[in-house]
């Protein structure tokens, strides 16, 4: 062991450190909320700290268990980050539907915390724990409000199906150890184009892919989404979708680049795999969210279309993909995170006010609110001065670059089938009234406030970045 | 290994399947069958059903069987390295080799004092 091995799992260390002093301070000392609180975003901001210094290096550690710097260290600061702005939206929104527990920064911290482990992994029993630690943090965490069925009923469902994933997920694994005689991803790099038995090889190969499709809720593994994050808290269905998504993503572009590095045959099968499961879950999760009444299930199936857009990164299986997911993801962290923000403070004591019915005239009772949320819309939808219109376009570009236009080509018609209803709630929201008096929701905290300003600037500047993030990488 | 080598397996595996499947068949034909109401019952020579075993059991015994399993664990992972310590001793690794191992206990304490003052432990 030298200092190297330690260096690139410090930013993990510092967060998973915090989460149990976090944790002692539950159990130790009395009227401890805002302290908790407090050390969950000094840790938090501990993590980024410890990953800006770290980017510079190129390290491995523990004998090829972990890596870490340049991408990782990247994803580790999106993490975190998301982390910070849940942590903010959080207290206002868990005491208002009276779920405050001081077991969530715990539990949000050690879920940062395996979303690391998966980003540094780079072998298949790091994976699986960083897996496993973020998962089993938001199957507790989807089931907070435990007082709603509707949150119950989430928090099993995620369980169930996340359980059932995993185990593709290890069998994946099991077959690619027993043909490349590793599980580090060095030896999928190394023995997978010598291989005895190629499809046993590509059967672990489509295993693993199953197991991280699902993770991502990405076409034909996306049932859970909508159910799951229609159920959980708000805030906590905005980490998961965006800081779950981006950990199983991470893992996704590490393990694909040592089965596409190792020079094996038949490559271009998986990204053919790939470019149908992009194009499956671009029109489904789209045409699927036209349906929907409930707000939050839109951005569920929503979700389910973005997944399906940084797919196009993973099939283009290039270096300019990868940095098209890194950059999207940067930018649907802040749009997405922010969209959820404003449904959570929407949302009233018996979880409702959540339809589209409920958003009409939102624009005369709360014109800040409106506008904010009007922007996530635009962003979301992809149009042009906001980050997701770039990050679209990095990843539209990274398909051409890899021949494979017609996948771009399909990226595009299903930003416009999702035009419908991103734009259809601006309309309710500025341009509909509503005959009934409605539910006013929460007041905006001065957290929640610093939150929404962090997420909206977020969305105004990374679109102007590509840049910055591109030479972070190189 | 090629895929001929697996057929062995595969014929052992359908000859299971096809024992398993003709037995329950010819059991169901060629038994004879004379039900009353004792060999109906759950038991036939055991004690008398009282009620339904669907019914709901405190959760302590989850939280109980949970905890214990945690610290199993913890004593699982400690038997390999008790073996392998020495080895690691030898090599002049052995302060690393324990300070890693109380790592792993001190986690698994932090964790402990929470269950305790959480009154996980209080039994009433």
């Amino acid at each position: 062991m030298s200092e190297h091995d330690f260096l690139a799992i410090a930013p993990i260390t510092t967060v998973a450190v915090f989460s149990l002093i976090v944790m002692l301070v539950d159990a130790l000392v009395k009227k401890n909320t805002s302290l908790m609180q407090t050390l969950s975003v000094v840790g938090l901001l501990g993590g980024i700290g410890v990953a800006i210094w770290t980017l510079p290096k190129s390290l491995n550690g523990f004998n090829g268990l972990v890596a870490g710097g340049g991408m990782t260290n990247l994803f580790d600061i999106l993490f975190c980050s998301a982390g910070i702005l849940t942590v903010f939206l959080a207290k206002d929104y868990l005491e208002r539907l009276g779920g405050h527990f001081n077991e969530f920064y715990t539990l949000l911290l050690m879920a940062t915390s395996g979303a690391m482990l998966m980003a540094h992994a780079t072998d298949f029993i790091t994976l699986f724990v960083g897996v496993e630690l973020m998962s089993i943090c938001f199957y507790v965490l989807a089931g907070f409000l435990r007082r709603q069925v509707r949150s119950n009923e989430a928090a099993i469902k995620y369980f169930l199906l996340g359980a059932f994933a995993s185990g593709f997920l290890l069998y994946g694994m099991a077959l690619i150890y027993g043909t490349v005689g590793g599980t580090g991803y060095a030896d999928v790099a190394a023995n997978a184009a010598t291989v005895e038995m190629p499809f046993i090889f590509w059967a672990g190969v489509a295993l693993m892919i199953v197991g991280l499709a699902f993770k991502v809720a990405a076409f034909p593994f996306h049932q859970w989404a909508p159910d799951v994050y229609e159920g959980a808290p708000t805030v906590i269905a905005g980490f998961m979708s965006t800081a779950g998504k981006a950990a199983a993503f991470s893992a996704f572009i590490i393990f694909l680049n040592s089965v596409y590095g190792s020079g094996v045959e038949g490559t271009d099968r998986v990204q053919i795999l790939l470019a149908v499961l992009a194009v499956g879950s671009m029109f489904i999760g789209n045409v699927t969210a036209i349906a929907q009444t409930n707000v939050k299930r839109m951005l569920a199936y929503s979700s389910v279309a973005h997944a399906g857009y940084m797919l196009i990164g993973l099939a283009a299986g290039s270096p300019d993909g990868s940095f098209g997911i890194i950059y999207y993801l940067i930018a649907y962290l802040f749009m997405q995170l922010g969209a959820f923000a404003i449904v959570g403070l929407l949302e009233n004591e018996k979880g409702c006010n959540l339809t589209f019915d409920d958003y009409k005239g939102l624009s005369k009772r709360r014109p800040g609110l409106a506008m904010v949320m009007a922007i996530f819309m635009f962003s979301l939808t992809g149009i042009p001065p906001f980050a997701g219109f770039f990050g679209k376009y990095q990843l539209f570009k990274a398909a051409i670059g890899a021949e494979m236009t017609w996948l771009a080509i399909c990226g595009v018609v299903a930003s416009v089938i999702s035009v419908w209803f991103y734009l259809g709630l601006v309309i309710a929201m500025f341009f509909r009234d509503s005959e009934e008096k409605q539910a006013e929701g929460g007041t905006l905290g001065g957290l929640s406030t610093a939150a929404l300003a962090v997420a909206v600037v977020g969305t105004l500047v990374i679109g102007f970045l590509p840049q910055a993030i591109y030479d972070l990488l190189s | 290994m090629t895929p001929q080598d697996y057929l062995p397996l595969i014929v052992m595996v359908l000859t299971g399947i096809a024992f398993g499947a003709v037995s329950i068949k010819a059991h169901e034909i060629l038994g004879p069958r004379r039900p009353s109401k004792e060999k109906e019952s759950t038991y036939e020579s055991g004690m008398q059903p009282v009620k339904t075993a669907h019914e709901r059991f405190s959760v302590k015994y989850y939280l109980v069987a949970m905890l214990f399993i945690l610290f199993d664990i913890e004593v699982v992972f400690m038997y390999p390295w008790g073996v392998t310590f020495q080895d690691f001793f030898d090599q002049g690794m052995g302060t690393l080799t324990l300070v890693a191992m109380l790592l792993f206990i001190v986690t698994l304490l932090f964790g402990y004092i929470y269950i305790l003052k959480k009154g996980a432990l209080k039994w009433d």
